[in-house]
């Protein structure tokens, strides 16, 4: 049997002088199988058209729906309203991002940022001869950068991180995930003294509290909490 | 000004850049960040066996009295001395200085840092957030009240043993100070320990998902057990220092060889 759910978005314009911030209460009958992504859209399409938020692909992929919700960070898509068992649910937008609109916030700068200042990148520090065959990686090496490299940016791990939280120039978990997949990377050159121009400060590595909601709230599952003691090490050593 | 030390000349080219002389990061966050771990592990496992020795007085005084005696050295010096234990304390005291130098760092250092934490930390309900919680408010208690305790043992080395200690418990009002400053030292060093197990994935194995978990349990059941030792000799210490309060300043004499 369908019953009713009420969910409350937090509501603000910033670019909007007369916007004061809000707490929208929206109430709404669920569906089977019902998101919150469908839950939104369904807001915004039945009761309120003012509401904003941010998708794409509907399936956990894209990483655009994050938002806190009941106080944690999540993606919208992949949530359930069913998990909610009174059908009181609380939408915030994620911290430590600019805030656009409403839910919506701008997670696309500060992950290009982040992108550019941990060097996100290949040094090979050679011209790669195409006639050549390449040289071999190690199966189990070449699953360990892909499985880092499934991070989609989401920004639910810098969300959740007490330090990312607190001071804003920290690189948070997705920069330092980021590093260690170069790192492992045999095509990447760069030694550990290269990689501690780029983390080995209170900004990085060092900034890192190891209180772990990273690893707990990653939607894609990603080994943070080894991946960041492994570059702690490695970074010491440097 | 001209500048003529080389040292500060060095730091102004690091403070301008963020790079040292040889446009490299400097090394200091590291060394930091390994010493903060590093003093913090000694003070776990000096807590781990100070609270344990001190638990003698549940076996007995005169278990308690050798104990203190060892501490002295009187297998060493004739009757031993307690300059030895003031020794200990100045070391602890100055282990536990840099410690909490260096771990203030982390703390919230603002009234927005603190806002944002806090409303963090009570809308995610996230266990590990909220540990740190602790970690950093009996962080903030022992500032105060391991400073007191080791300045009276760095200072008054000899007023330890089964009755002076129990005096001061009970008759010098130290008893209160004593219980909070166990809580929060044993909590304190139990989050502190777990904390270095993940910091430095000293026990991820194959499985770090799981092996976390184990951890916590293993640490959490360590940290209950030693809450009850402490709780207990502390017991022991009032209840003998209530029974002596009329000898005060009294010291013990062994009973049996």
């Amino acid at each position: 049997m369908s019953r009713e759910i009420t969910i409350t978005a937090f509501k603000y314009n910033p670019s909007d002088k007369n916007s004061k911030p809000t707490f929208a209460e929206y109430k709404l009958t669920e569906t089977p199988g019902m998101t919150l992504y469908i839950a939104l859209t369904k807001i915004k399409a039945t009761i309120d058209h003012d509401l904003s938020s941010d998708f794409v692909c509907r399936a956990g992929i894209c990483g655009a729906c994050g938002m806190i919700i009941n106080g944690k960070p999540r993606l919208a898509c992949k949530t359930l309203t069913s998990e909610f068992k009174d059908g009181k649910i609380e939408l915030l937008p994620l911290p430590t991002f600019k805030l656009i609109k409403d839910l919506s916030v701008d997670t696309g700068s500060w992950m290009k940022n982040m992108s550019i200042r941990v060097q996100s990148w290949i040094e090979a520090h050679e011209q790669t001869d195409i006639t050549k065959i390449e040289k071999r990686v190690e199966p189990e090496v070449a699953q360990e950068v892909f499985e880092l490299d499934r991070c989609i940016e989401c920004g639910l791990c810098v969300a959740a991180c007490s330090t990312a939280i607190m001071r804003k120039d920290f690189v948070g978990a997705v920069g330092l995930n980021r590093v260690a997949r170069f790192q492992i990377d045999p095509h990447d050159k760069r030694t550990d003294s290269d990689f501690y121009e780029i983390i080995g400060d209170d900004e990085g590595i060092f900034g890192c509290m190891s209180l772990l909601a990273c690893e707990d709230h990653c939607p894609k599952n990603l080994p943070l909490q080894s991946k960041i003691a492994y570059m702690r090490r490695k970074m010491v050593k440097a | 000004m001209v500048i003529d030390c080389l040292m500060l000349r060095d730091n102004i080219v690091e403070s301008i850049l963020g790079k040292t002389t040889q446009k490299r990061k400097s090394r200091i966050p590291a060394k930091l960040d390994f010493l903060q771990s590093a003093t913090g592990l000694i003070l776990s496992i000096f807590i781990t066996l100070h609270l344990l020795f001190e638990a003698s007085i549940i076996f007995g005084k005169d278990s308690m009295y050798a104990i203190t005696k060892m501490f002295e050295l009187d297998f060493f010096i004739e009757g031993g001395s307690p300059i030895f234990v003031s020794i200990l304390a100045f070391i602890i005291f100055a282990i536990f200085i840099l410690h909490a130098l260096l771990a203030i760092r982390k703390f919230p250092r603002s009234y927005r840092e603190y806002l944002r934490l806090r409303t963090h930390a009570e809308l995610m309900r996230h266990s590990d957030t909220n540990l740190w919680i602790i970690q950093i408010t009996t962080g903030f208690i022992l500032l105060f009240l391991g400073s007191i305790h080791l300045y009276t043992m760095l200072t008054q080395p000899a007023n330890i043993g089964p009755f002076a200690s129990s005096d001061r418990v009970y008759s010098d009002m130290f008893w209160p100070l004593y219980l909070m400053l166990l809580i929060s030292v044993v909590l304190h060093a139990g989050a502190g320990v777990y904390r270095l197990i993940i910091k430095w994935g000293w026990f991820d194995g194959k499985k770090p998902k799981e092996n976390r978990l184990k951890n916590r349990k293993i640490v959490k059941i360590v940290t209950v057990i030693y809450l009850i030792i402490g709780l207990f000799s502390l017991i022991t210490y009032i209840k003998i220092g209530y029974e002596h309060q009329n000898s005060y300043g009294e010291r013990y004499k062994v009973t049996s060889k």
